[in-house]
């Protein structure tokens, strides 16, 4: 069974439904599943979890999904970048659950490999580790966190082979590899796609057998922070 | 006379050592970086997956794939390399970072931090400030002695939502810089900015400290 899509709204069909929780890939802008996102919005699926680290900027990323409303609740561990967030969030009309970065990519990594659950010292002391077990080892206090599985994950790679074997690029990485295989269905989006056989097997990041769908699609790839340092004369 | 804020960078870069991996948390923390001793081998942690971070690109040079935890574009270096958040977090968690440098809105004297959280106003998440001061080997925080209201930063005990219990080594901020010393033994001030005077701080500080030796 061939595993490439003609397009985005080919690849979700039949995978979305209303109060699915669903992985999206990227740190801020960077290596997020744009054109997913987008099909996701025009899917008009809704109430949907959403776990990605950020939650996109304005009008952007997931952003576009806040604006209608078909977030109920996001799994976060930080959203200063998007306003829509904050005024839903501070009047009420969005749940959150903020967890700590490392925290949320082991989450996703335990999910993924079968782990119902594992202790870290991350969050001890503090309102993170309210409501949970905690447990001393060794004489220190760790707090005792579940894994994560998603409906669905929307991921962004970089290049893919037609089985779906991933190459990721820079820091586009980030929470990419783990949701990948955290997802009940995983959906890639990739600049491009290539033969079989032309990516070296050592140089393959994530192994197709967890890409179920993969499109090739265009990126706008917005940068957030444009930073830049002056040539010197 | 109060460090500014590069002075402040500068102090916190003596912190460094030859060989080591540091995180640096965002604002005046990211500054140490323009102070990093010339023939002095220090490789800077990004967390979203990088490590070997390198100076901001040149006007057009910038990659929208490459990126540091504050969103801001930079460069890679020869010694480079790119991982996953949860392999940046085995590496955070797992105590082979040497050192991390952030910021804070309030420190205790029994070294709790609270620098994620104001309830009912600041709602933008902890990103990865928990699990950096649980799992780095040392913890130095950078920070202005005061809150915009002219209140104490250094504390008794934090009154914000704490992001760590008895985590931070050392405080310096733009008026002295006090040791955490380990297992309950409190705060010691080791250290004033030039200028400053013992009163002055002893006037500012709300936390209970003692004086090294040689500083009376």
């Amino acid at each position: 069974m061939g595993k490439i899509y003609a397009d985005v709204t080919s690849a979700l069909e039949g995978v979305t439904f209303d109060g699915m929780m669903v992985m999206s890939g990227g740190f801020g802008l960077c290596g997020i599943p744009e054109n997913l996102i987008a099909g996701l919005r025009d899917s008009g699926v809704k109430g949907l979890t959403v776990v990605s680290n950020n939650a996109g900027v304005d009008g952007f990323g997931l952003g576009q999904l806040l604006g209608t409303r078909q977030i109920a609740k996001m799994i976060s561990s930080y959203v200063g970048e998007n306003k829509e967030f904050e005024r839903q969030y501070l009047a009420g009309e969005l749940e959150l659950e903020f967890n700590p970065q490392g925290t949320l990519a082991e989450r996703i990594r335990a999910g993924g490999a079968g782990i119902p659950a594992f202790f870290t010292a991350t969050g001890v002391g503090t309102l993170v580790a309210e409501g949970k077990e905690v447990r001393e080892f060794d004489g220190r206090k760790y707090v005792m966190e579940t894994g994560l599985v998603a409906d669905l994950s929307i991921i962004k790679a970089w290049k893919a082979d037609e089985r779906g074997n991933l190459v990721f690029r820079k820091t586009a990485r980030n929470f990419n590899p783990m949701m990948a295989t955290a997802g009940k269905v995983t959906i890639v989006e990739v600049e491009e796609i290539v033969p079989v056989g032309s990516i070296d097997p050592d140089q393959i990041h994530t192994p197709g057998v967890y890409v179920d769908r993969l499109i090739q699609t265009v990126s706008e790839k917005r940068i957030e922070q444009r930073t830049v340092r002056q040539r010197e004369a | 006379m109060a460090r500014t804020r590069e002075q402040l960078a500068e102090r916190a870069a003596k912190e460094l050592q030859d060989g080591f991996y540091v995180n640096l948390g965002i604002g005046i923390p990211t500054l140490v970086a323009n102070y990093i001793p010339q023939g002095m081998t220090v490789t800077l942690q990004s967390e979203n997956g990088m490590l070997g971070m390198g100076p901001f690109p040149y006007e057009g040079e910038e990659d929208p794939d490459l990126i540091n935890a504050g969103k801001q574009t930079i460069t890679e270096i020869p010694e480079s390399s790119y991982f996953s958040s949860a392999d940046s977090f085995a590496m955070i968690r797992g105590g082979h970072i040497n050192l991390s440098i952030l910021g804070a809105m309030e420190v205790a004297e029994n070294g709790d931090i609270a620098n994620w959280m104001i309830p009912g106003k600041l709602v933008k998440g902890m990103g990865g400030a928990m699990d950096l001061v649980a799992g780095v080997k040392r913890v130095v925080v950078v920070m202005e002695h005061a809150n915009k209201h002219g209140q104490s930063k250094v504390l008794k005990s934090c009154s914000l939502p704490l992001t760590g219990t008895g985590v931070v080594s050392r405080i310096i901020t733009d008026l002295a810089t006090f040791d955490v010393k380990p297992d309950g033994g409190g705060l010691e001030l080791i250290e004033l900015a030039e200028g400053v005077t013992l009163d002055e701080v002893a006037a500012k500080t709300e936390a209970t400290y003692s004086v090294a030796a040689g500083l009376q």
